[in-house]
């Protein structure tokens, strides 16, 4: 042991870093060479250059395909073969002193007394502390009140009319995406159509609808809605009452007997509603039926809006079912 | 050389006394210690990846048409911002490399989180005085789900599309005053005003990693001024007195390491394992919506809460009052929050404890700490787990409405079954050990005994 | 591996037993058989030697009469109406639904069922190619239905594909045609399907599935969606490993089984130190 840290101190005299060592009493402790782990860092960080270069060289050759995983892997590597070297330098190169000291006081309690001593007795002066601090917490609710009203341009937060919207009225064509219309009869059983209204912005939450044909016998409408359907074609805003998703799923049988019955499914919650019976939920979060868009059909066999939705399109909110929703 | 060197800013800054004490100051010895840093250094990959990230994304729904290399999308109608993630990933070169990685380490740093809360909460190491400390910490994770959250939306993608929808939903539904913020957000109904993407972009870009980074400075601040805890392995450690191993230079090289190891796995799994393909997913529209769509990981406890809450929405007659995303959205993730951050407070109330504590607990010291934590965990995790009953539908064909049905039980049974459990196995674990002790000890003195009668031969 | 065939191999590969023969017999002068599911594939005795037409007369007997009626009608309803177990239905009528279904159904092994009302699940054919030649032809032969499409995914354009996937089928089928759920079925991956099977299943809308028709989307459209679903089958991973292109799930797991298990490793590597 003695000669191991004599080789020590020797080695590191050689090297001419223990210079002073023996004048005053060292900080940190003596610890072992271990030459063999030196070399091992010396590699591996020659590596990492290597990786850290052969990045470089797939960032500026384009013709090799897989660029993305060459440059992950060279610079991963490098960055690996860096973070081993620093390990072995760790485990095995410093010195692993083991010291101790006392945790910091828990508490100064002298230094709290003149804190608090500080604040009271500057306050002392004033009489009408009261008053003064009423004031005070007066003029800071006004001006954090004053400061905060620009938000208010953000959004039309006080006026939550706009939630109501929708836009369809009666009369509105039925449209595709590419702005055809739907004729009734083209409209066939056991698929699904998504329309949108003539003329208006497809990407509003009132604009798409999901329009099936189902039998007429089986429909199941509540009774205001009886001439909603006609020849049994139904449509239902497409997003969903829960969060707002697409409503994207018809699930129809092509059993009926022994299938379950037909269904509008969202697909980020699975609330499934039944649109046979005015959107009414069957399964999953939902907590409000699906909104039904009343129907006709025009002299020339075009599916028109016969007015705006049951309800409001949607995630509901606070009230929402007070209101019907409004055209614009 | 570094004598002159610190000369120098000794002068000028008078920091040599903080230099000294920072060199010095003392880590105690176990792995558990390094969670924290593996957040850290996730984050600080996240924010060079970020910063590359920024030069190239375009925070706009403004309209295009589609004309670059992805086939597939040629002719797409899409906004600037999906083009331009479309773009980092096929034109800017290395630059699906970064964005990838930046989207790993997020996942990373929530993880890694995740693991330092459970660490601190099973071992007491939130006790006084490091409350605050704690909370910080507990905040830092929840607005990093916020800024995670907004990364994701941000792409423009059909899933991000989706995930907004939903965020839209929760936002409204917050009783009474829903309707007002969430127009406020957003600008205008779903989707929202075209504004609305700078406000993501700002937000996520500087308000929220300032916000995060802040936390992060004062985290660090509180916890180097009331210096680590420590598991007592040795008489000498109490405490009052602390055993370590001093920054510099025995701990320098070890955290230098682990930063370049998370670094390095991030970067690998950047390069070789494909994360959020866009191009795959194609643009948003309301009316669109793909099977299978799921959150990040980190959030996956909220799609399971909105999935597994029965439909109905609280009402007063035909007045909404509570629309059905609330519970799962809103006030699961708001009373997970409120439990974490009060904890320290709720349990000093059942304990009578007031003391400072520098020494941890091991799980089993605290039986019922222990206990109340793996059943609040057991719970959230169920609540994580429904989140993907869906996959495991196709998976392995279980019934999703079943599914739904058992995970409803399960996550009212399961936290109580665990709690008793696991307290009585903390119990029998801290039984076994004083049996043992009182073993040790009465072999020992009969040892002595018997030597004191008939000394053995050296 | 389902009941059905585990059962056919116990009891021998294709087409060994005289009894099965002999049920299949039974079958033929039984007119509609109980409401038992069926057990096992039903070969005739001599097959090698059989014409087809009567081959695929026999093996329809023996298979599928139970659930479509021996007449290929449909079992809508069992009268008498015993009052006991709900079924309400067997099987479809067959009249009319051509090549096309009977090749989808036979060649995606989703028939024979083990028992209706059930989701017939993809799996491998259940009958021989020569058996299923015979039966579709059979199948056809029942009433004036469509023939066995034979689309052209070349002709199609990608970029159409996905648009239209997105709008009709990502809902179910997931965006990159990874599959999913809906309440009540198991949503199949379309993957690795082949263009006349997707063809297929776009125009019959096997169970919970809709039905388009070409009037809804035409032939080309269809041409279109399948160049889509080819190119999902060896999707542009540009990323490195595509993970099932499902995004945050498989992204989940891969942070926590490799990235946090890999890091947590390191720290413990790191962290042991002190003796």
């Amino acid at each position: 042991m003695r000669w191991l840290r004599a080789a020590a101190v020797a080695l590191l005299g050689a090297l001419g870093l223990a210079r002073g060592a023996g004048r005053r009493e060292r900080v940190v402790q003596p610890g072992e060479p271990a030459p063999r782990s030196e070399l091992v860092v010396a590699a591996l960080l020659l590596g990492a250059a290597a990786c850290a270069v052969a990045f470089c060289v797939f960032y500026a050759t384009d013709s090799l395909g897989h660029q993305t995983q060459l440059l992950g892997l060279s610079l991963g590597g490098a960055l690996a073969l860096l973070s081993a070297a620093l390990i072995v330098t760790g485990k095995r190169l410093v010195v692993e002193e083991e010291l101790e000291e006392d945790y910091p006081e828990p508490e100064s309690p002298d230094e709290q007394e003149q804190v608090t001593a500080i604040v009271r007795e500057s306050a002392r002066p004033l009489t009408r502390k009261r008053l003064l601090a009423g004031a005070a917490g007066v003029a800071g609710t006004a001006l954090g009140a004053a400061l905060i009203t620009p938000a208010l341009s953000l959004g039309p937060a006080l006026d939550t009319e706009s939630l109501y919207d929708a836009p369809w009225r009666r009369g509105t064509r039925l449209v595709g995406e590419r702005g055809t219309p739907y004729r009734a009869a083209g409209i066939e059983t056991g698929t699904f159509y998504t329309a949108f209204p003539e003329g208006a912005d497809p990407e509003e939450l009132g604009s798409p609808v999901v329009v099936v044909r189902l039998d007429p016998a089986a429909l199941a409408l509540p009774a205001e809605r009886a001439r909603w359907a006609p020849d049994g074609i139904v449509a239902y805003s497409k997003v969903c009452t829960h969060a707002g998703c697409a409503v994207a799923i018809y699930r129809k049988p092509l059993f009926a007997p022994a299938e379950p019955r037909p269904a509008l499914v969202c697909p980020c919650h699975y609330s499934t509603f039944d649109p046979a019976a005015g959107g009414k939920v069957l399964f999953g979060p939902a907590g409000r039926a699906l909104p039904q868009l009343p129907l006709e059909i025009d002299a020339t066999g075009q599916l028109r809006a016969a007015g705006n939705f049951s309800g409001p399109v949607g995630p509901s909110f606070w009230g929402v079912r007070t209101r019907r929703p409004r055209s614009t | 050389m570094i004598r002159r060197a610190i000369r120098f800013l000794d002068q000028r800054s008078g920091s040599a006394p903080l230099l000294r004490k920072s060199l010095r100051y003392l880590f105690p010895d176990h792995w558990s210690f390094l969670l924290g840093e593996v957040a850290l250094y996730a984050f600080i990959v996240l924010v060079a990846t970020g910063v590359y990230l920024t030069f190239f994304f375009d925070p706009s729904t403004a309209k295009e048409v589609y004309h670059g290399p992805y086939a597939p999308l040629r002719g797409f109608h899409m906004s600037h911002a999906y083009k331009s993630v479309l773009d980092i990933s096929f034109t800017v070169k290395a630059g699906l490399l970064i964005r990838q990685t930046h989207h790993w380490a997020a996942d990373v740093f929530v993880a890694a989180i995740v693991v330092h809360l459970l660490r601190i909460f099973f071992t007491g190491a939130y006790r006084k005085p490091r409350e605050l400390t704690y909370v910080i910490g507990v905040l830092m994770l929840f607005i990093t789900l916020l800024e995670g959250y907004l990364g994701y939306s941000m792409a423009d993608d059909l899933l991000s599309g989706m995930g907004l929808a939903i965020g839209y939903s929760v936002a409204l539904s917050i009783p009474l005053l829903g309707a007002n913020l969430a127009l406020l957000i957003w600008g205008h109904p779903f989707p929202g005003d075209p504004s609305f993407w700078s406000r993501m972009y700002v937000a996520h870009v500087f308000i929220l990693p300032v916000v995060i980074g802040t936390l992060m400075f004062l985290h660090l601040a509180l916890v180097a001024s009331r210096h680590h805890t420590q598991f007592r392995r040795q008489a000498r450690q109490t405490e009052r007195r602390l055993v370590g191993v001093p920054a510099f230079p025995a701990q320098a090289p070890r955290s230098l390491g682990l930063l370049a190891a998370v670094a390095a796995v991030l970067f690998l799994l950047g390069g070789l394992v494909q994360i959020n393909p866009v191009w795959q997913w194609g643009p948003y529209t309301p009316s669109l919506g793909t099977n299978g769509a799921q959150p990040d990981w980190y959030l996956g406890w909220l799609i399971g809460g909105m999935r597994l809450v029965p439909h109905f929405d609280v009402t007063l007659g035909k007045y909404t009052l509570i629309p059905n995303p609330f519970w799962g959205g809103a006030l699961f993730p708001l009373s997970v929050l409120v439990a974490l951050v009060s904890w320290p407070w709720l349990e000093r109330r059942l304990t009578g404890d007031h003391a400072a504590h520098n020494v941890l607990d091991r799980p089993r010291d605290a039986p019922t700490r222990t206990a109340i934590g793996a059943g609040f965990f057991t719970w959230v995790l169920l609540v994580f787990v429904a989140g993907s009953a869906d996959r495991v539908t196709v998976a392995f064909g279980l019934s999703y409405p079943a599914q739904i049905w058992v995970f409803r039980v399960l996550v009212v049974v399961a936290p109580i079954v665990v709690f008793l459990l696991v307290r009585r196995v903390c119990r029998e674990l801290h039984q076994a050990e004083l049996i043992e002790r009182d073993r040790e000890r009465a072999e020992a003195e009969a040892r002595q005994a018997a030597g004191a009668r008939a000394p053995r031969p050296a | 591996m389902t009941l059905s065939r585990l059962r056919a191999r116990a009891l021998g590969r294709p087409g060994r037993r005289v009894i099965w023969a002999l049920a299949a017999t039974v079958a033929l002068g039984g007119g509609v058989a109980e409401a038992q599911p069926p057990i096992g594939i039903v070969r005739p005795a001599h097959e090698q030697g059989q014409p087809l037409s009567l081959l695929g007369r026999e093996l329809y007997a023996g298979n599928c009469a139970s659930c479509h009626g021996i007449d290929g009608r449909g079992v809508g309803s069992l009268a008498p109406q015993r009052g006991v177990g709900a079924v309400k239905g067997l099987g479809p009528s067959l009249r009319g639904v051509g090549a096309l279904a009977a090749d989808f159904y036979l060649r995606t092994g989703r028939m024979p069922l083990e028992r209706s009302g059930k989701q017939a699940s993809r799996q491998g054919p259940q009958f021989n190619e020569r058996e299923i030649e015979a039966l579709v032809a059979y199948v056809a032969s029942l009433g004036q239905g469509p023939p066995v499409p034979q689309p052209h995914p070349e002709r199609g354009s990608v970029a159409a594909g996905l648009h239209l996937f997105t709008e009709h089928c990502a809902g179910c089928h997931q965006v990159a045609g990874e599959g999913g759920v809906l309440t009540g079925a198991r949503v199949p991956l379309v993957k690795h399907s082949s263009p006349a099977q997707i063809a297929e299943a776009v125009r019959i809308g096997p169970f919970l599935m809709p039905r388009f028709s070409r009037r809804q989307i035409s032939d080309r459209q269809l041409d279109s969606i399948i160049a889509y679903v080819r190119l999902a089958d060896a999707p542009v991973d540009r990323g490195g490993w595509g993970i099932g292109h499902l995004g945050p799930i498989p992204e989940g797991m891969v942070t926590w089984l490799i990235a946090v298990v890999l890091l947590v490793g390191v720290c413990v590597l790191l962290g042991r130190r002190l003796s």
